[in-house]
């Protein structure tokens, strides 16, 4: 029983489907305002209403369906951002370990610049200097996340380029590109499961972030909005911030979940 | 360690920080376009603009830019804060101990907590208290510094306490303090009222903070602690008679800190990096929380001068943990 890769995957197939299903699955519309139905307390609570079952914010709007659509930007950020950054790292990673030589001294003088900054930090700045919106997002989450799977991979392509099997093909003559291929990258996908479980957990926080301080796009609610709308009413609707900050981190908590479990599903040595 | 060592060392760094640059000038320079179109207003006609350009040296080209851009770095011009119209490395540097002293009581947290979650899981093993203290860890190390603030706001700032969850120190009081250290001045200085409330300003936001690298010190010290109380010279503490406690604080601990003294100077790297956002969240007035500032009015000589003080601040930390090891861990060799 690979209890984490179940819970990682309720948790996905939870945002899946609340993404896609958002426009039947929401009570109301997210961008719907009513001066009636402000900061309304949630369908629990005195003075709550059904139709709301989560409470409204301070405009009137339902929290629950700001909620539901929140996954879509969430889910896009995650997936790309995500793919992208690793992929880039990945790559990398690869090129700098298997080939070292001036490439490996190159690539990691790079990666030692990019870890000089604190990597909010950096995401901040390029979206301030960009201007705000999606496609900004994501290249700030690629910008600071790249490092991170470059390093990891580079160290383990190092240590994988001196095992026996590797030798073994290097004297039978396989091409290096056979070689990146079929004996290097199927021994790092138990790392690399890991790295990507961490990955869609930081670029949904990074996302969370930027459209907190309102670097995102104002068209889709997104949970880091729902988070800065609530912020200056904490005191007469605490639950308002409460829900985004708790949907977050079960999101967070659950993919790093599945990025182990699908580490134990792929690692023969976990796995006996 | 000799002068030449550290002066090699020193060496090192220094195309890190000619990288640091360079991405801050692209970042700054480079991508937005026109930055005379964004320092001065819409209704500027294009001669001022043009005007403007030669003034500051756009004219001319990229790399030339960049020579002259270098020059100006090194001789301390950061330029000066459009929105605040001071001296942008002035502003910056007076908000620099505001945001070392919130970094350095999170860190005392994370240690002094850390280290009690190690000794009480490694004592009590073979209770509930272990894999309780081991949950604990999971969660606070999987859920960044950002979550926790906001948790702790929810918590402790509005439904179990009433913490305060905004700024240093209550407005009410008086600040008659000579440097921007206050919780350190006011602790030298006697002025135990002060450094009370500075405390209650400081410790949900160093909390926040504190809370991953605690769980980080927690797991690597209760990992080398059970693996040094299988080691010979434990049996014959016991042999002697000594008590659980004494063996495991005498002479377990000693021997099992180095790992945890290592990652505890990465980690809190990033613990200081992990200000920027506790800052904004608790609007402490730190350097992380001026960056915010500067983004939103999109200040460039302000948003470099934080970007590149931060940059030499993680690359300072990173030489003097490095050097540290050497004096910690007689087997790194010096050379």
């Amino acid at each position: 029983m690979n209890i984490r890769l179940i819970a990682g995957l309720t948790v996905l197939v939870v945002l899946v489907v609340a993404a896609v299903l958002a426009p039947w699955l929401a009570p109301h519309d997210p961008m719907t305002q009513s001066l009636f139905n402000q900061l309304l307390p949630p369908a629990w609570l005195a003075g709550g209403d059904a139709n709301f079952l989560l409470g409204t914010d301070n405009l009137g709007r339902d929290l629950l369906s700001r909620l539901i659509y929140g996954a879509q930007p969430a889910l896009l950020v995650m997936f790309v951002g995500a793919t992208l950054s690793g992929m880039l790292g990945v790559v990398l990673g690869l090129i700098a370990g298997f080939f070292g030589g001036w490439l490996d001294a190159v690539i990691s003088r790079i990666v030692d610049v990019f870890m000089s900054f604190p990597p909010m930090l950096l995401a901040i700045v390029l979206v301030a200097v960009v201007g705000p919106g999606v496609g900004a997002v994501i290249t700030a989450i690629i910008l600071i996340g790249w490092t991170r799977s470059c390093r990891l991979v580079r160290g383990e392509v190092l240590a994988l380029r001196e095992q026996e099997f590797v030798t073994s093909a290097r004297v039978l003559g396989v091409s290096r590109l056979r070689m990146i291929v079929h004996e290097i990258l199927p021994n790092l996908l138990p790392l690399l499961s890991v790295l990507f479980g961490l990955e869609m957990g930081r670029a949904i926080v990074t996302e969370t972030i930027l459209s907190f301080v309102g670097f995102s796009s104002s068209s889709i609610p997104t949970w880091g909005s729902i988070i800065a709308d609530s912020r200056p009413y904490i005191y007469q609707a605490w639950w308002a911030m409460a829900y985004p900050t708790l949907v977050i981190m079960i999101a967070v908590l659950g993919l790093n979940a599945l990025g182990d479990g699908l580490r134990q599903a792929t690692d023969p040595l976990a796995r006996r | 360690m000799t002068v030449s060592y550290l002066l090699r060392r020193l060496l090192f760094t220094l195309p890190t920080i000619l990288g640091v640059i360079v991405i801050v000038f692209v970042l700054l320079r480079v991508v937005p376009g026109d930055p005379i179109a964004m320092m001065i207003g819409s209704e500027a006609t294009p001669e001022d603009i043009q005007r403007l350009r030669e003034v500051y040296g756009l004219d001319k080209s990229i790399p030339h830019q960049f020579v002259v851009y270098l020059g100006n770095l090194l001789t301390g011009d950061f330029g000066t804060s459009i929105s605040l119209k001071q001296n942008a490395l002035t502003l910056v540097l007076g908000r620099l101990p505001a945001t070392l002293e919130l970094a350095i009581v999170a860190m005392v947290i994370a240690v002094a907590c850390g280290l009690a979650l190690a000794l009480v899981a490694t004592y009590w093993r073979k209770s509930w208290v272990s894999p309780v203290i081991d949950a604990f860890d999971s969660i606070a190390l999987s859920i960044p510094e950002f979550l926790w603030a906001l948790l702790l706001v929810l918590a402790f700032g509005v439904l179990f306490a009433n913490l305060p969850i905004s700024g240093r120190f209550d407005p009410a009081r008086q600040t008659d303090f000579v440097t921007q250290f206050y919780l350190f001045e006011s602790l030298l200085r006697g002025r135990f009222a002060d450094a009370l409330d500075l405390l209650r300003y400081l410790l949900l936001p160093a909390l926040a903070l504190a809370l991953p690298l605690m769980a980080i010190i927690s797991r690597v010290l209760s990992g080398s602690l059970r693996e040094a109380l299988g080691q010979d010279y434990i049996l014959l503490a016991r042999v002697k008679g000594f008590s659980a406690a004494r063996v495991l604080l005498r002479h377990a601990l000693p021997n099992a800190l180095l790992p945890t003294i290592t990652i505890t100077g990465v980690h809190f790297i990033f613990l200081v990096g992990g200000t920027v956002l506790v800052e904004l969240i608790f609007s402490y007035p730190g350097i992380g929380n001026m960056l915010f500032g500067a983004a939103m009015n999109r200040d460039l000589p302000l948003i470099q001068s934080v970007t590149i003080v931060f940059a030499l601040l993680f690359i300072g930390l990173n030489f003097l943990i490095d050097l540290s090891y050497t004096l910690v861990n007689p087997r790194v060799k010096v050379g």
